[in-house]
């Protein structure tokens, strides 16, 4: 464990919960190689039955803002309440929204 | 041995494999060699004890004397269990439980897929709902089975002589009863004689992607068809039954 020379590499697990909602980011795992992140990340999170697809990405390839932006990055839209579509009325029964 | 008995012993079979192998893969909770694996091993051995409760439970009701999955699995001396001679070798290290993994999955994955057709409806519902869980389970061993064979040297050793010291208990796996012969004519059992040359074809083709080699031949240890077992079983009952052996019936 303490030897991170020795450790497999990272992967980010994204589960899908019903077929056509997103994939959610819900946590990692460690992985030799895709096929094996793939199963480790069946057998760790969805073993409740949360799952109908998942998605395996190797953490090193996700490219993060950093806190220091978050300044420039967040705060211009903060005075912008017409970008929120709270003026449409949403007709009933329509679902994930 | 008439049909009723048959069946009983079949279910017992078949739900022995199960539990044992089940119980020694429980003996990796909190010991696997990454978080990840401790957990998908654990889940297997979750599989393997639903099944065992599923064949038992049919089995008492089978025999229709009041005996419950229970009784069968805490009160039977170690004669009468009937799992293969495989499934009770010890964990050993990763490699060893991998390819008794291997050898015991790949079996179970032929046989539930000829089980599904069985004309018994029961049996046909168990093996159907038993098929989808092994078929991750084979994906699960044969997956390690190639990374360690084709991995570093070490691991490439370490598979092999695993491979090489289970062998021995491969063809107790496919031993069968006079009453199977019963079963199989009825079309409820499945002719395990007719599984082991798809065994051998899908343990070779893993071995040979794996880089290792199938062992030929040497000498095959038998006996788990009449109760004949290795001196393993015994210290896993004791570990298995000893609450209802010290406090019958106790509940919690």
């Amino acid at each position: 464990m303490s030897n991170s020379n020795n450790e497999w590499p990272l992967w980010e697990v994204f589960v899908q919960t019903k077929s056509g909602m997103p994939h959610k980011h819900c946590g990692s795992v460690h992985a030799p190689d895709k096929e094996m992140a793939l199963q480790n990340a069946r057998d760790t999170y969805t073993r409740r039955n949360e799952g109908t697809n998942i998605w395996v990405v190797p953490a090193a390839a996700i490219t993060a803002s950093s806190p220091e932006d978050i300044g420039p990055f967040f705060d211009p839209s903060n005075d912008k309440a017409y970008r929120h579509p709270t003026f449409y009325t949403i007709p009933e029964g329509v679902k994930y929204i | 041995m008439n049909k009723q008995e048959a069946l009983i012993d079949y279910c017992l079979r078949l739900g022995d494999n199960s539990l044992v192998l089940g119980h020694r893969l429980s003996e990796w909770c909190g010991h696997g060699p990454i978080l990840e694996e401790d957990l998908a091993l654990a889940n297997i051995a979750l599989d393997l004890l639903g099944q065992t409760r599923n064949l038992f439970t049919y089995a008492a009701a089978v025999e229709g004397k009041g005996r419950t999955e229970d009784d069968l699995a805490y009160t039977r001396n170690n004669y009468e269990f009937r799992n293969a001679l495989l499934t009770e070798q010890a964990n050993g290290d990763f490699a060893v439980t991998i390819a008794r993994q291997l050898f015991y999955t790949s079996y179970a994955w032929l046989l539930f897929t000829e089980l599904q057709k069985s004309k018994d409806e029961t049996i046909a519902g168990i093996a159907a709902k038993a098929l989808k869980e092994t078929s991750y389970h084979l994906r699960h061993c044969n997956e390690w089975t190639i990374r360690l064979g084709d991995g570093t040297e070490e691991s490439h050793r370490r598979m092999q002589d695993a491979v090489d010291s289970l062998w021995m208990y491969t063809d107790d796996i496919f031993a069968q009863t006079e009453g199977d012969a019963l079963l199989i004519k009825e079309g409820i059992a499945a002719d395990a004689a007719t599984l082991k040359p798809k065994w051998d074809a899908m343990i070779k083709e893993t071995l040979t992607k794996a880089t290792l080699k199938m062992p030929e031949g040497g000498f095959m240890m038998k006996g788990s068809r009449e109760g004949k077992h290795t001196e393993h079983l015994t210290y896993i009952l004791g570990e298995l039954q000893f609450l209802q052996r010290t406090y019958p019936g106790m509940e919690w």
